[in-house]
């Protein structure tokens, strides 16, 4: 089968990979027709999350049909169409009985912060993804939904990560009505962020990037105020004046390792790895949110350390939530706000690329080449 | 799941205990949805074990593998050697970490010897996405190649310049 094949820090290519086998009696095989590239993807391409292994399939927002299911699935049958949330999940740990399907600990024997993810190093457990026409998916029983009849196929795909995601990064933000809402980082994440901030009742959502593109479309997708920090001398400044004074009452960090915006913590961050990526989003949304406010982080840090003021955290008395998304506590609130028209995931789709150019998919995602904001990749066995 | 009343006699010689008790304060709701399972202990019916063909590394911070585990790209070479030996130290420590991000560095270069010994010259132009560059952002790939060819150019001429006043010197 073709599959996506990492080969170092910005090199990917299409290879020919064996078909994935059954390994566990919950384990399915799904064939994928849609499958994302996702902002922290970017993290792995560009060589910035450790135990990232040359030979690697990226890719944990996908979508596809059953092939082959274990002996032990019964909640799916060969042929159903499903949606596969990008955490893998048992359902049955401590942290999955909570709700917290993001933190399992029975699906990531290489590390113990972090639960099992498709596609996303040996640090997120090893698990090929989904940029591929087959892949293994374990605990079948557990994360994999069925598409509702009816349901787009882009709008099922985005289901997967960007959406929950978004909503998790809203949620956690614990927004009261009338609240002002700051959301660094205009990518897919961080404009479903804004839009779901007013599902919570905010008075005002800004936001804040460096692409003019990205600016516009979150001003009219979301829609909410948007501004290019690369023209405002002084990001957090610009936001005490832009709220009384006081600072914004939640803010968003949903950029996480890539952040631009600070020379210091790109050297640091994302040219020399002495801290585990740039915390500039993380560093404006501390700095930035009122005394006694919320910040939510959903954009991806790496495992080790990173340079952000904790002294002014503790001194504002500030509450941090961040999480990997619970996609599949999310998933039944979210479908129906998709069937009801309240969210409109596929218009986020700005490219859809055959896999066999996983390459150039890949560069145009990371360089924001074309007014890039969402891409997919159609395996060619998609239709078959 | 042991509620206030029930867990109250235990603490009865304790002045004022759970006065202010408001299990309605969890700023973890909805992200967890409490069991409070961790006052019975942390147990629950684990999944059926995957059988490890390959080798998998585990985490020193928990007894063993989970239940289901990744099974790609199993440790191989210097790289494989490289992340053996990080596994040894707790995923707090650099130990960890460190020898990680050199060991993804050490497994480029054995990948690119790999795709020779397959008699496979990898194509790091395509692998880098530079068509689509040429594309949709010709005047930035054109300033790339320059600067490239102008630093080649500059680190061969003055490797040149060192070597012939060595020739002279001798």
């Amino acid at each position: 089968m073709l599959a996506m094949n990492y080969r170092g820090p910005g090199r990917v290519r299409i290879d020919h990979k064996p078909m994935p086998e059954i390994k566990h009696p919950e384990d399915a095989i799904v064939r994928v027709t849609r499958s994302c590239i996702c902002g922290s993807d970017l993290h792995l391409y560009n060589g910035n999350v450790p135990d990232t292994r040359v030979g690697s399939t990226f890719g944990h927002e996908f979508i596809g049909v059953v092939e082959e299911i274990g002996p032990e699935v019964h909640k799916l049958k060969v042929g159903d169409q499903v949606l596969v949330p990008f955490n893998v999940a048992c359902g049955k740990c401590h942290f999955c009985q909570q709700g917290m399907f993001g933190n399992c600990h029975e699906s990531n024997p290489e590390a113990t912060a972090v639960g099992g993810i498709f596609g996303y190093s040996h640090t997120a457990g090893g698990y090929d993804g989904g940029q591929a026409e087959f892949v293994r998916v374990p605990y079948a029983n557990v994360g994999p939904t069925v598409i509702p009849p009816g349901m787009d196929p882009d709008d099922a795909v985005l289901l997967t990560d960007v959406v929950p995601t978004g909503y998790q990064a809203a949620e956690m933000g614990g927004i009261q009505p009338g609240d002002t809402v700051v959301v660094f980082g205009a990518g897919p994440v961080g404009i479903m962020a804004a839009r779901c901030a007013w599902l919570f009742g905010a008075g005002r959502v800004i936001v804040f990037d460096q692409y003019e593109y990205r600016l516009e479309f979150v001003r009219n997708y979301a829609p909410c105020e948007a501004y290019n920090f690369k023209e405002i001398d002084d990001p957090v400044l610009f936001i005490k004046k832009m709220t009384d004074w006081m600072g914004a009452d939640v803010c968003i960090d949903a950029v996480g390792a890539e952040a631009a915006g600070s020379a210091l913590q790109t050297i640091t961050g994302r040219k020399t790895l002495l801290q585990a990526g740039s915390a500039t989003a993380m560093h404006w949304a501390i700095n930035s949110v009122k005394k006694g406010g919320i910040i939510s982080v959903v954009g991806v840090y790496g495992p080790t350390d990173n340079l952000i003021p904790i002294g002014n955290f503790m001194n504002k008395g500030l509450t941090m939530r961040g999480n990997q998304t619970s996609v599949k506590r999310l998933l039944p609130r979210l479908i129906e706000h998709v069937q009801n028209g309240v969210l409109n995931p596929r218009a986020l789709i700005t490219h859809r690329v055959p896999l066999e150019d996983v390459a150039d998919a890949y560069h145009i995602f990371s360089e924001k080449l074309d007014n890039c904001i969402k891409p997919v990749l159609i395996p060619p066995s998609a239709n078959a | 799941m042991p509620n206030l009343e029930e867990l109250a006699p235990q603490f009865a010689h304790i002045k004022g205990w759970g006065i202010d008790a408001d299990p309605k304060n969890d700023p973890t709701y909805p992200m967890k949805q409490r069991t409070n399972a961790e006052h019975s202990g942390y147990s629950w019916d684990r999944p059926t074990q995957q059988v490890a063909h390959e080798e998998v590394l585990h985490s020193n911070e928990r007894p063993g593998l989970t239940a289901v585990f990744g099974t790609t790209v199993p440790p191989t070479g210097l790289s494989g050697a490289l992340r053996r030996y990080a596994f040894q130290y707790s995923e707090s420590s650099y130990g960890h970490w460190l020898p990680l991000l050199l060991a993804d560095r050490v497994n480029v270069v054995e990948g690119i010897i790999d795709d020779f010994k397959q008699g496979r010259v990898p194509n790091i132009f395509a692998e880098k996405g530079w068509k689509s560059e040429w594309k949709h952002n010709p005047q930035g790939l054109a300033t790339k190649v320059l600067i490239t060819v102008a630093i080649t150019a500059g680190v061969v001429a003055l490797l040149r310049g060192n070597r012939s006043r060595s020739l002279q010197r001798a």
